[in-house]
């Protein structure tokens, strides 16, 4: 990057200060960054933390079943003796893994096809935004629930690999991309719209700049604070969708933990063990509700009406 | 206004012929088939027998022929019998139908009821403590997994207190009128902690919106009383883009009735849907969705025709239609 002359450095740098002052005085959004820091990291450090209790997330132990909390089992265990605690943080990990990629795929599907429609117009937009209008009515869950039925042999996928617990994952992801890009491209559409008549754009064009280039260089950075608050909000609802879809049998396979299918025997455990069941739908929540408040926050911070304060 | 209704009307049914191809060839996607059941149950069937009865029921045909002669079969009425009923999959959904419009309907009238007010009230003290907690209420409301949340309640009120039964729709033998009502009560609540937080946000913001406009400070300067002004001048423009997102929001509102429903054993369209795809009840679920996909175009056609109605500066009269 060639070296911004020092007004502008200036200008930079009151913008990204203006950001941090407006985030930071939402506190609820700065409080949702701390605990979603906090969760990742309770994520990633799943291993360590079952190596230090010295459990096995997926031993499967009859001798074992619903031990209550203990100092190797802080949590207890559930109904297939299996360390609780150790399942969260597995679970945490499947959530936030599924929660981001599916909400970057959907942000980057989204993006192009509100590009494409905006920055072209005429009948390409017009079967774009049907297209998005069509997909915004379609009654989304009992879709997801279809999708995420399909077999995936009878599309020509191999036995093995059609049954292979990881596929589960990267199959929840795109099917929840599919159905969920739709904000973001008419955000993405709105704000295209409006950029592309400003006079920059109109420079650039006179420059020579192709289609490609203005859409890439010069509008997109333009309409990059939607995109980053839509995907901060969709991240939120891909994570519900997700563990919904699991809970039904639907998502995630065992025996990968994830927060959704811990909780697929929960009916018969409500009489039982019901503290088996608080957990993983408490950490949904708080994990929902964080990236909500975080959405929030940054449309807050990121609001150009906004700029004097 | 009629030529638009007319021409949206002829989009919806463009949109609806895709996605009975698009549900019946995803369903054909679906684990087993027909024959696959009727093996598993009767294992004198050998695979030459398999064959056979896959060419007289038309399986082993191309996907698009066999759409069509289904299709023409819809059109004609007949939607074929459900196979987990053992009846007409027309005269099984009535009731469950029914079902759904009760649970729906209530939730969304008390959703209704207490979002507008309390909406209206963090709008107009905006960033005042009441505003705050009816803030933190709505993201949690909106946040909380259904399931989970229908979990706890079962939890709370069926196991811990035991005072609310946790499934169905009323007793064995029949309790009259109070024992449908209880059995009501924890689905309801559920479908309606869930929607109640995103209609609160939507009345909140169309208000804050409004309450900023010119005409507001005018009505104020006059004179007007806050009170009016706020509860008369301010909401009734308010209202217009909130009966648009409401009804646009039918879809979610109905995702959140399958999954109450089937938390709670209740015999809704929800539950309907999802019985039958995880039923191998083909009939039923292509039916069944078609139905929920359809009802959710007409919400959001209402919601375009609200829009203009309530709002007299739009018109739909040109030849490209300005969508809201």
């Amino acid at each position: 990057m060639t070296a911004l002359p020092p007004a502008l450095i200036h200008v930079r740098r009151g913008m990204v200060t203006l950001f941090a002052r407006r985030f930071l005085d939402h506190r609820l959004a700065v409080a949702s960054a701390v605990v979603l820091a906090l969760l990742a990291l309770l994520a990633v450090a799943a291993p360590v933390a079952e190596w230090a209790l010295g459990v096995d997330a997926n031993a499967v132990s009859l001798a074992a079943r619903f031990l209550p909390p203990s100092a190797t089992h802080p949590l207890g265990t559930d109904e297939l003796g299996r360390d609780l605690l150790a399942r969260l943080l597995y679970g945490g990990r499947v959530s936030l893994i599924v929660g981001l990629a599916a909400a970057l795929a959907s942000a980057v599907i989204g993006t192009v096809i509100g590009l494409a429609a905006g920055y072209y117009g005429g009948k390409l937009d017009i079967v774009l935004m049907r297209l998005t209008d069509g997909v915004i009515a379609l009654p989304l869950l009992p879709l997801l629930i279809v999708l995420a039925a399909v077999d995936l042999t009878k599309i020509g996928l191999p036995e093995a690999l059609a049954r292979d617990a990881d596929v589960s994952l990267y199959r929840m992801v795109a099917i929840i991309a599919l159905v969920s890009w739709t904000t973001v491209a008419r955000l993405v559409r709105g704000a295209t719209l409006s950029v592309r008549e400003r006079e920059f754009v109109l420079a650039a064009t006179a420059c020579g700049a192709g289609p490609l280039r203005i859409m890439t260089v010069h509008i997109l950075p333009n309409v990059v604070s939607p995109i980053i608050v839509a995907t901060t909000l969709s991240v939120g609802n891909v994570i519900l969708l997700e563990s919904v879809l699991s809970f039904l049998g639907l998502g995630i396979q065992p025996p990968i933990a994830s927060w959704g299918n811990m909780l697929t025997g929960a009916q018969e455990l409500i009489w039982s063990a019901p503290e088996l069941v608080f957990w993983p739908g408490a950490l949904i929540f708080l994990t929902v509700i964080a990236f909500n408040f975080l959405g929030d926050g940054l449309q807050d911070a990121l609001d150009p009406r906004a700029i004097a304060r | 206004m009629t030529r638009y209704i007319i021409q949206r009307l002829g989009e919806s049914a463009v949109v609806i012929a895709l996605m009975s191809f698009l549900i019946y060839a995803l369903i054909g996607l679906m684990p087993g088939d027909p024959i696959d059941l009727m093996i598993s149950s009767d294992p004198r069937l050998t695979p030459a027998d398999a064959a056979r009865l896959r060419a007289v029921y038309g399986l082993d045909r191309p996907l698009l022929e066999r759409y069509l002669s289904w299709a023409v079969a819809a059109l004609g009425g007949d939607f074929g019998n459900s196979r987990l009923h053992v009846r007409p999959v027309l005269d099984v959904m009535p009731t469950f139908l029914l079902n759904t419009v009760k649970l729906m309907g209530l939730s969304f009238v008390i959703s209704v009821t207490v979002a507008i007010p309390a909406g209206v009230y963090a709008a107009a003290r905006q960033n005042s403590r009441f505003d705050h907690i009816v803030n933190l209420l709505c993201f949690a409301g909106i946040s909380v997994p259904v399931f989970w949340l229908a979990l706890m309640l079962i939890i709370v009120f069926s196991v811990m207190i035991p005072i609310l039964p946790a499934s169905g729709v009323g007793s064995i033998g029949g309790g009259g009128v109070w024992d449908a009502v209880r059995h009501l009560v924890l689905p309801v609540t559920t479908l309606t902690i869930f929607s109640i937080g995103s209609y609160t946000r939507f009345v909140r913001a169309a208000m804050i919106e409004v309450l900023r406009q010119d005409y507001i400070r005018t009505a104020l300067a006059k004179g007007a009383g806050r009170a009016r002004v706020i509860w008369v001048h301010a909401l009734r423009n308010a209202m217009i883009p909130v009966v648009t997102v409401v009804a646009l929001s039918f879809g979610t509102l109905l995702s959140g009735a399958l999954i109450t429903e089937t938390m709670f054993a209740y015999p809704g369209m929800g539950k309907l849907i999802y019985d039958s795809i995880m039923g191998n009840d083909y009939n039923m679920a292509l039916v069944t969705l078609l139905f929920a996909t359809a009802v959710t175009l007409a919400a959001n056609l209402l919601a375009d025709i609200a829009y203009a109605w309530l709002d007299p500066r739009i018109s739909y009269g040109g030849s490209e239609g300005v969508r809201p």
